[in-house]
């Protein structure tokens, strides 16, 4: 495997026409958690994709797919002594990162790439207002004064919806909402102008009508600032609606990816279908039918099946499968897939209802 | 037409804050505000709304899991509010819960032989020796087997921990059960399992449900008529086919236009609510939602508008409706 920065990418420039190289290329990203002296598990195996100037990238996946610890090792947040990265290379505008001092990366997090994450609650300092969060950002990387990393705090307050942002600059995280505090995180990822958005479920905790203010609120600064946007989610719907390209991740491999449309219209992955066809849409009622849940539970890292990870589920499965290691295939131009079988199953196709 | 089996009269449940050095009530937390509403035998009725809807609160004060501030609930014509602990336990039979979080649902020091048996030594159904074999085929019918039963709870997956409760809420052979977000904290590939299981014993056992969840597209699939609430109060109620396809309340417009469709490029005119849901400390006069309502005049802030019918089964609490 040609580990090298620049090396022939696995996904990618073909399904988004860029003149440009990609913001962010992650390459074959192994990354390993110690258990125990004896006993470790790869929570990422061989994952590579890449993220273009002012796309959007959904990595989807159920829990234990391996989806939060890759956005963990893009940041360098892995926790110390357990996780690390073991193979592979990721690459920020042409620069490995995998290999910088914690200090360097502490450079990089915040002034080139943003964070938000899950539970706003657990991730802003409940005992720093809002404003004095936003500023030590601008202060660290920016090297502003108080006064001005005050006033851009305001400003970025003000970006982000949050009414009288004067004021608000100066309350704490306990006394706004869950929708207020999660515009705060916003407003503090994007104070230094990242090129690159990390949101680790941003909206799951949220709900529908204000995870509807989020999504606009996060395309609208997308138009606005032109980053990338790398979006972690499970939610399918919120796929749809926000991503260009998809990467479905399962027990720690990517087993499908490709522009939206694709992957929804066309899933040629088992896996990928079988979560198509297992959430309730909206309409249902019209014409009840029963959901085709995927049988069994996700496999445990610690003791995965043989072969094809998600064959004990499929309903295509056969020997072959149990037998060999599929790779991920191209069938079709930035369309991968990892199934043996791709070639001769039809899983049907999703045409708009 | 059946007849009602849970009929419920102006719940109202209000949390007390108290304050003061004398920790005196200062407000009440109106969690729950004149909800009225009834369930057909065999019918599954959801009950939706956003975090603080008080959705949570009414099933639990209809199983008087929290005592109603005031209100009437009648299960088969008799109102459960009245009655003493000992007839309630006969009416507990026939009424069941299951929560959640799976995880936290269930004691993680009791086999799964235990968690399946108390119940029936509680209301004394049958003999010890008879509750092992009823234990197993409750296992059996929500998909597990006889081999789980002398496993601990943290032996198992989320999915099979929720099937767990459901076997637990049937022991009793319950004919009513609040289903509280029962797929919510499972991950998709497990809640449409947990779905079907629901819809198949549903079928089989002749239950009557109310499923209370925020997910509009679980809803949807899953129950025959759907009540919305906000902030403590019922905004409309219709059937799961009329609801979705014809909102009538401008709260249930937003709230469908606000879930995102599976579908890439379909991406519609969807009304964005602005601000928050309001405190239900002090909740707005009138109606509750005219403080994000994209329709709202000044005579929102007047009534309290009453349901009132706008089609066949269909009512909704809006003054601007026709």
């Amino acid at each position: 495997m040609d580990d090298t920065a620049h090396g022939a990418p696995l996904t990618g420039d073909l399904a988004v026409p860029s003149e440009t190289a990609p913001l962010l290329q992650v390459e074959n990203l192994q990354t390993t958690f110690e258990l125990s002296k004896t006993l470790s598990v790869c929570a990422v195996d061989g994952v590579s994709f890449e993220v273009h100037a002012g796309e959007t990238l959904a990595i989807v996946g159920e829990s234990g797919s391996g989806k939060s610890v890759t956005s963990l090792s893009i940041m360098g947040l892995l926790p110390k002594d357990v996780g690390r990265v073991t193979g592979g290379s990721i690459t920020l505008q042409g620069r490995d990162i995998t290999r910088l001092s914690d200090t360097e990366m502490r450079d990089i997090r915040g002034k080139d790439i943003g964070m938000i994450f899950q539970e706003p609650m657990t991730s802003l300092n409940p005992v720093h207002t809002v404003g004095q969060q936003i500023a030590e950002m601008v202060i660290r990387h920016q090297n502003l004064s108080n006064a001005k990393a005050r006033a851009r705090a305001i400003e970025m307050l003000d970006l982000v919806g949050i009414p009288e942002p004067t004021a608000r600059v100066d309350a704490y995280p306990h006394e706004m909402s869950g929708g207020m505090r999660q515009r705060a995180m916003i407003a503090m990822a994007l104070a230094c102008e990242p090129r690159i958005l990390i949101a680790d479920e941003p909206t799951t905790a949220l709900d529908v009508t204000i995870q509807a203010q989020m999504l606009e609120l996060m395309q609208e600064l997308q138009d606005k600032l032109g980053m990338a946007i790398i979006f972690i989610t499970h939610d399918l719907g919120v796929v749809a609606e926000v991503a260009d390209r998809v990467v479905v991740m399962y027990a720690a491999q990517v087993v499908e990816t490709g522009p939206v449309e694709d992957i929804f219209a066309n899933p040629r992955m088992p896996y990928t279908a079988g979560l198509m066809n297992s959430i309730p849409r909206l309409g249902s009622s019209i014409n009840k039918t029963r959901l085709e849940a995927i049988p069994g539970t996700v496999p445990a890292l610690t003791s995965l099946p043989a072969g094809c990870r998600f064959h004990p589920r499929c309903a295509f499965a056969t020997d072959v499968c149990k037998a060999g290691n599929p790779v991920l295939e191209e069938a079709s131009p930035g369309h991968m897939i990892r199934c043996t079988r791709w070639r001769e199953l039809t899983l049907g196709e999703r045409r708009a209802s | 037409m059946t007849a009602s089996l849970l009929q419920v009269d102006n719940l109202k449940k209000y949390f007390p804050i108290h304050g003061g050095v004398l920790q005196r009530v200062v407000n009440n937390v109106k969690a729950v505000n004149d909800v009225s509403f009834d369930i057909k035998a065999g019918e599954v009725v959801g009950l939706v709304g956003e975090s603080g809807s008080g959705k949570t609160t009414v099933g639990r004060t209809l199983l008087r899991l929290e005592q109603a501030t005031s209100g009437h609930v009648r299960f088969g014509g008799v109102d459960v509010m009245g009655l003493n602990a000992v007839d309630m336990r006969s009416y507990r039979k026939r009424m069941q819960i299951i929560f959640q979080d799976p995880y936290a649902s269930l004691n993680p020091r009791e086999k799964v032989r235990e968690v399946l048996t108390h119940p029936l030594r509680l209301h004394r159904i049958g003999t010890a020796s008879e509750h092992e074999d009823r234990a197993a085929s409750l296992l059996e019918k929500v998909g597990l087997s006889r081999d789980h039963l002398d496993r601990f709870p943290h032996e198992f997956s989320g999915g099979q921990r929720q099937r767990i409760g459901i076997a637990r809420a049937l022991a009793v052979e319950p004919e009513f059960i609040v289903a509280d977000e029962p797929v919510s904290a499972l991950d998709v590939s497990i809640q449409a399992q947990v779905i079907n299981l629901l819809e198949d014993l549903k079928n089989d056992l002749d239950l009557t449900m109310l499923f209370i969840a925020h997910d509009l597209g679980v809803v949807e699939h899953i129950c025959d008529r759907v009540i919305v609430m906000y902030l403590g109060r019922v905004m409309e109620i219709a059937s799961a086919a009329d609801l979705y396809a014809r909102p009538n309340h401008p709260y249930t417009q937003a709230l469908l236009s606000a879930v995102p469709i599976p579908e890439p490029g379909k991406r519609r005119k969807r009304t964005v609510l602005k601000g928050d849901i309001p405190s239900p400390i002090n909740p707005p006069s009138g109606c509750v939602f005219r403080t994000r309502c994209p329709m709202a005049t000044e005579d929102c802030a007047k009534v309290v508008p009453e349901l009132k019918s706008v089609g066949d089964g269909h009512t909704s609490a809006c003054i601007h409706t026709t």
